[in-house]
């Protein structure tokens, strides 16, 4: 199979980028990780049609190893759609996170803390820095965010949700 | 009249997809809405059960979409293995929504907005399951996990609370992460072979080289790997899905991983045959059992708990699959569907729990059993089926495995049948730290401070109380579901039976080969695969593949020289009679 080595040096490139920002704590990294890494597997897919060719409408002149073979496009499509919906998804979801703690990375989960003092593995301090403010649009938007945000609390707390229990259950702890 | 009915296989998926779009149109009418999705899913059942009547008997059935022949077109193969978790989990996702329907109704507040989303998207998780199960290609397999994962998506972040997007980004970006993995393999596989029908794999990716399959087979197995929720991939699994509302956890819990499960039974069966790395799957098996179950142990919050029992269980199903005999590999059908079930259940349970005592936290429970002995009734059973004591359905499983283990008689499968053991007292352990704490004893005895809901003056008062907080429409739909477990004991011969003949088909592979290839075979590709259908015919008539039951199976099916020598030499000696 013949392969071309410009897309195959770019695609090496974007899985090394992608693995790299995916690392990150930051959301918004992490997220542009994974459209990176999505692109290097639809140049992974398209590479396995090998060498360019003709279009595979049927022509019986023309013998089959001329024709390109269509079937990893048509994969690549479907692989395209399906990441387009993700990414979006994942857009939405920092969105909100963002909108709901002002936060662009991700949270160590409660229980998991929890677990770890038991332990004596939990370390304050490191833990700490996860609390500050990290998102650079803090001061623009301030006046927004908290407008946003309070209202919202204050409805999620009083929903009869057996899913938030235990979360509660903690907050109204401490 | 066995084949006109097996070729509506195809609306397996197509009902609950039919389902979503109209419960999508009737976002306004909150009852149509219910309406829709309930008759969509009894259908569905309807349809699975008679499907599972044809195959019981009948074997593998192919229908290839659109007309378009094996290894060029789709196929929806359903075979035993497929018909039995069709049927399993049609039945699972049909009690869930009775019982999400029942807790909607119960709870009085006005939220239209999430409901409006959460029919609709609970059928497109099970149009995607059950196409995860039908698929007979890697990509619409894929294709399958990407329409459940979606779905599963926004179910688990249902409301937008802040502790389930912090929940839900982990569990996207893993999931992702794990597609991106199976992506790559299907490339890589499809660059190695040129296709990706699993059946034409099936016959083609013996002929590769060895290092090559065998990279091919562990990037399959990682990405399947990180969904089942196999130890060293499994840590998002309970940081993810205890957030999510009881209903939809359970569903999670019963179906998403066992979908993973799945893909690697086929991976091990159809694609990569053979016991080439049966000792690390056990390993891995192993570890996923103790880890899983010591990080049980260590929880106080139920769904949690429940959570990592659901990762150690997974190491039982993994240490069947690689045992690569008859038996362990019937087992471990038969334990996917008792699994399921019981995981279900079990989430089920604790939404009843949480919603009696205002937590899941066992610190702050406590006599849940004098004031609804329903409720302890409900949690006993399938908890005891979860540590697999003896009359019910999850010992029968693990004793099957057992057997496999032992019949195997390595170093390797005793440690596994030992560790299995150990994980089973341990799961005992766990349930029965939350039977005596929430259950059993008072609940001024509470570590923490109880919850008001459990401190009524008199237990006249606790009694009437239990109608408000357990209405009847979620108590029976869990009811049906322990009713189930029970009845995977009560038939446990047959479905053994079953199970073994599942398993049978899957390591001879002609069933699912003929079936693909076989009785369709349409003029363009007939030159090309008649090879194939004879090398099926020599194998199905000698019946050599899985004879012995005990033994390790030999792949009977491979396309190799010796098969395509076998025919010439016949022919040359009727030619020297003539």
């Amino acid at each position: 199979m013949t392969i071309n080595l410009t897309l195959l040096i770019l695609m090496g490139a974007l899985f090394a980028i992608g693995i790299y920002l995916l690392l990150e704590r930051s959301l918004t990294r992490v997220l542009l990780g994974i459209i990176l890494i999505s692109n290097a597997v639809n140049l992974l897919l398209l590479q396995t049609a090998g060498r360019a060719g003709l279009a595979p409408l049927y022509d019986p002149e023309i013998p089959a190893e001329d024709y390109l073979d269509p079937l990893p496009q048509a994969l690549l499509l479907t692989a395209i759609v399906i990441a387009f919906a993700l990414v979006s998804f994942m857009l939405a979801l920092i969105y909100r996170s963002w909108v709901l703690a002002r936060q662009d990375e991700l949270a160590d989960d409660e229980e998991d803390r929890r677990v770890a003092s038991y332990a004596g593995a939990y370390d304050a301090e490191e833990d700490a820095s996860a609390e500050d403010e990290t998102t650079e649009f803090a001061d623009e938007t301030d006046a927004v965010g908290r407008a946003m945000l309070n209202p919202r609390r204050g409805a999620d707390e009083d929903a009869p949700d057996p899913g938030n229990g235990p979360a509660i259950a903690e907050q109204g702890e401490r | 009249m066995v084949t006109e009915l097996l070729s509506f296989t195809p609306l397996a998926v197509l009902i609950p997809f039919f389902g979503a779009a109209f419960a999508f149109a009737f976002y306004r009418n909150k009852s149509t809405q219910r309406a829709i999705a309930i008759g969509a899913l009894i259908l569905t059942v309807i349809l699975e059960v008679t499907l599972l009547a044809q195959v019981w008997y009948g074997g593998a059935h192919a229908v290839h979409l659109a007309g378009w022949p094996a290894p060029f077109g789709i196929v929806m193969v359903i075979d035993r293995f497929a018909a039995l978790m069709l049927v399993v989990s049609s039945i699972i996702t049909l009690c869930v929504l009775l019982y999400a329907v029942g807790q909607g109704a119960a709870e009085e507040k006005e939220d239209s907005g999430p409901v409006s989303i959460f029919y609709p998207t609970y059928l497109i998780l099970v149009a995607g399951v059950s196409n995860a199960f039908l698929a007979g290609d890697l990509f619409n397999l894929y294709v399958g996990f990407e329409i459940f994962l979606t779905a599963s998506y926004v179910l688990l972040t249902l409301g937008g609370g802040e502790s389930r997007i912090r929940a839900g980004v982990t569990y996207v970006v893993v999931s992702i992460i794990s597609s991106m993995l199976f992506l790559i393999a299907i490339g890589m596989i499809y660059a190695a072979t040129g296709t990706v029908n699993l059946a034409d794999l099936a016959l083609k990716l013996g002929d590769l080289d060895l290092s090559t399959q065998l990279i091919l087979h562990v990037m399959l197995l990682v990405a399947f790997g990180i969904k089942a929720a196999v130890f060293p991939l499994a840590f998002w699994l309970p940081d993810s899905y205890p957030t999510a509302p009881a209903p939809v956890t359970a569903v999670f819990a019963g179906l998403l991983t066992k979908v993973g499960i799945y893909a690697i039974i086929r991976t091990e069966t159809l694609l990569f045959p053979g016991e080439r790395i049966n000792t690390a799957l056990m390993i891995v098996a192993a570890l996923t059992m103790i880890v899983g179950i010591l990080g049980a142990l260590a929880q106080a919050d139920i769904k949690r708990m429940l959570s990592f029992t659901l990762i150690s269980h997974i190491g039982y199903l993994v240490f069947g699959l690689a045992l690569s005999s008859i038996i362990g590999m019937a087992a471990t059908i038969y334990y996917v569907a008792h699994h399921i079930t019981i995981q279900t259940t079990l989430f089920l349970v604790t939404g009843l729990i949480e919603r009696r005592s205002g937590t899941s936290n066992v610190l702050r429970l406590g006599g849940l059993a004098k004031i609804s002995p329903v409720l302890g009734l409900l949690f006993f059973i399938p908890a005891m089926n979860l540590a697999g004591i003896p009359p019910f359905s999850g010992f029968i499983g693990k004793l099957g495995m057992l057997q496999g283990g032992i019949a195997e008689n390595t170093w390797i499968t005793w440690t596994l049948v030992f560790a299995s053991v150990l994980t089973s007292l341990l799961t005992l352990m766990a349930v029965a730290r939350i039977w005596t704490r929430g259950f059993w004893r008072k609940p001024e005895d509470a570590d923490e401070a109880p919850e008001r809901q459990l401190m009524s003056k008199t237990l006249a008062h606790a009694r009437a109380a239990n109608k408000r907080y357990l209405p009847m429409s979620m108590v029976a739909p869990t009811a049906a579901l322990v009713a189930m477990s029970l009845a995977f004991t009560v038939f446990a011969g047959p479905l053994m039976d079953f199970s073994r003949a599942a398993a049978q088909d899957m390591y001879e592979r002609t069933p699912y080969l003929e079936a693909v290839f076989g009785p369709e075979r349409s003029e363009g590709v007939r030159e090309e695969l008649e090879d194939f259908a004879a090398t099926f015919l020599i194998d199905y008539e000698t019946g050599d593949g899985g004879a012995a039951e005990h033994a390790p199976v030999e792949t009977s099916l491979q396309p190799d020289d010796e098969a395509a020598e076998v025919v010439p030499e016949i022919t040359d000696e009727s030619d020297d009679h003539r």
